[in-house]
């Protein structure tokens, strides 16, 4: 048994909307992966919580008419590693959320609930990033999209307002097409862990792959909330391919990184596998990209 | 103090092939309603956070921790545990006969729970190497056999339903 006060089932978008009016304390429940843990922790203990997980119109990968990638938010992290359009478009997502916890974790946790939850960690977070992904809230209000990046307001908050629920995540053609990424995940052990540090890099090549039209990287656990680095974007775009590009790549993370001492690992010790998490995702990205180095 | 009243709900589901229906507490787990109400004593309370794999059942063919699964979710879903996988005459299935082969069972605890997750892999047809086989098993902790023996009883069993022969390592 687990000790909460009362479960309110939505039905629908709408009825979950309502539930959220009608009840402002309660907690939204997804997979429960997290919220259902942190229940029997005590963490949670005595709260109301409201359950979309049977909201199916909330599940699959789509691609809408103007190419844009739609993932429901109750996508779990294995059907979203097992999809065909993730597969051809979003490879690197795939790979990132098939690192999450264990096989029975993948089953369960879903791609709304990971991001919703606010946390650094979260290994869809920094690819997400990574790709200027849209979060899509439905509300009282109706449908609003919020960049990812503003999505997340701090460590364990992410800008959810009265009424709302997460029901989708958007990435435009724009950002996905012609792209290869790699995620690493940095973690003490191979499965069941939280990540030390997150990276997660992709690259799109000129057509004939000896120039970085467009480099990206993000972070998990490098700061409070998933992060950009701007100034290694920038310091690969437009630059000819090579071992010396990625190196220098790698470097300028530091001037965008921020992370923190903690029991996992210290803050010298996030900095260094940055630098080096970084320069491997990015051969990484290039290699698959059809780049020569 | 508060009031607190207690939530009932109805759930309707298919358990190892047959449709049940049931009225639990709401507060219930997928683990404290197959235990309790339905006597499927295979499904154990290990960890109870989704950590160690005890609890784990078949869920319209994935394989969940039912610890952390609310009963109530069950709603039209089509549960299979270990008790399901036995045939008509109590018989064991492939994989269990295989476990039983290749001991990778000591005190048992474990044993349920990874033969389903076993009984996933199995059903998706596919040929794994090893590694991706520890991936697919990474889901459950064991603390007698040290692992090797449950590998090697998911692995021949695989490679019998693909009728292929069991290469030498």
């Amino acid at each position: 048994m687990y000790d909460m006060k009362a479960l309110y089932q939505a039905r629908d978008v709408a009825d979950a909307v309502s539930l959220r009016l009608a009840h402002p304390e309660a907690q939204i429940i997804a997979g429960g992966s997290d919220v259902l843990v942190q229940m029997r922790e005590g963490k949670r203990a005595g709260k109301e919580l409201i359950s979309i997980y049977g909201l199916d119109e909330l599940r699959g990968v789509k691609m809408e008419e103007d190419g844009t990638i739609r993932i429901g938010s109750l996508a779990s992290f294995s059907h979203i590693t097992r999809d065909p359009l993730i597969q051809q478009y979003l490879r690197v997502l795939g790979e990132a959320v098939d690192q999450v916890g264990g096989p029975q974790i993948r089953n369960i946790g879903t791609i709304g609930g990971n991001t919703c939850n606010g946390v650094t960690s979260a290994d869809s977070a920094s690819t997400l990033f990574a790709y200027d992904a849209v979060i899509e809230l439905t509300g009282p209000e109706g449908v609003r999209r919020t960049p990812i990046g503003d999505f997340y307001l701090r460590a364990g908050k992410v800008d959810i307002r009265p009424g709302e629920i997460q029901t989708g995540i958007l990435i435009a053609k724009e950002s996905y097409e012609n792209t290869f990424g790699h995620y690493i995940k940095y973690a003490m052990r191979n499965a069941m862990d939280i990540a030390t540090l997150g990276t997660s890099v992709n690259v799109r090549l000129s057509a004939d792959r000896k120039t970085v039209e467009r480099a990206r990287v993000a972070f998990g656990v490098a700061g409070p909330i998933p992060l950009r680095a701007v100034t290694a974007e920038a310091a690969a775009a437009g630059k000819p391919v090579s071992e010396e590009l990625a190196a220098q790549f790698a470097q300028a993370v530091k001037e965008d990184i921020n992370p923190r001492d903690s029991w996992r690992a210290a803050r010298d010790f996030r900095m260094h596998i940055a630098v080096e998490s970084a320069r491997r995702a990015f051969l990484e990205s290039v290699k698959l990209a059809g780049g020569e180095l | 103090m508060e009031q607190h009243v207690i939530q009932y709900q109805t759930v309707h589901f298919n358990l190892n092939g047959k449709d049940v229906e049931r009225t639990v507490d709401v507060r219930a787990s997928l683990t404290d309603m197959l235990r309790n109400d339905f006597r499927m004593t295979s499904v154990k309370k290990g960890c109870e956070v989704g950590e160690c794999g005890a609890c784990t059942v078949i869920i319209d063919g994935e394989a969940f921790n039912s610890c952390i699964y609310l009963a109530v979710w069950a709603e039209g879903k089509h549960i299979t545990t270990l008790e399901g996988l036995l045939g008509p005459n109590g018989e064991l299935s492939d994989i269990q006969q295989a476990f039983v082969e290749e001991a990778a069972i000591q005190c048992g605890f474990c044993t349920p729970g990874f033969i389903l997750t076993a009984w996933e892999i199995l059903e998706s047809g596919k040929e794994y190497t090893d590694a991706e086989l520890r991936k697919l098993l990474s889901g459950h902790l064991c603390r007698c056999t040290g692992y090797e023996n449950i590998l090697r009883a998911v692995k021949k069993t695989m490679y019998k339903r693909l009728g292929k022969e069991l290469p030498k390592t």
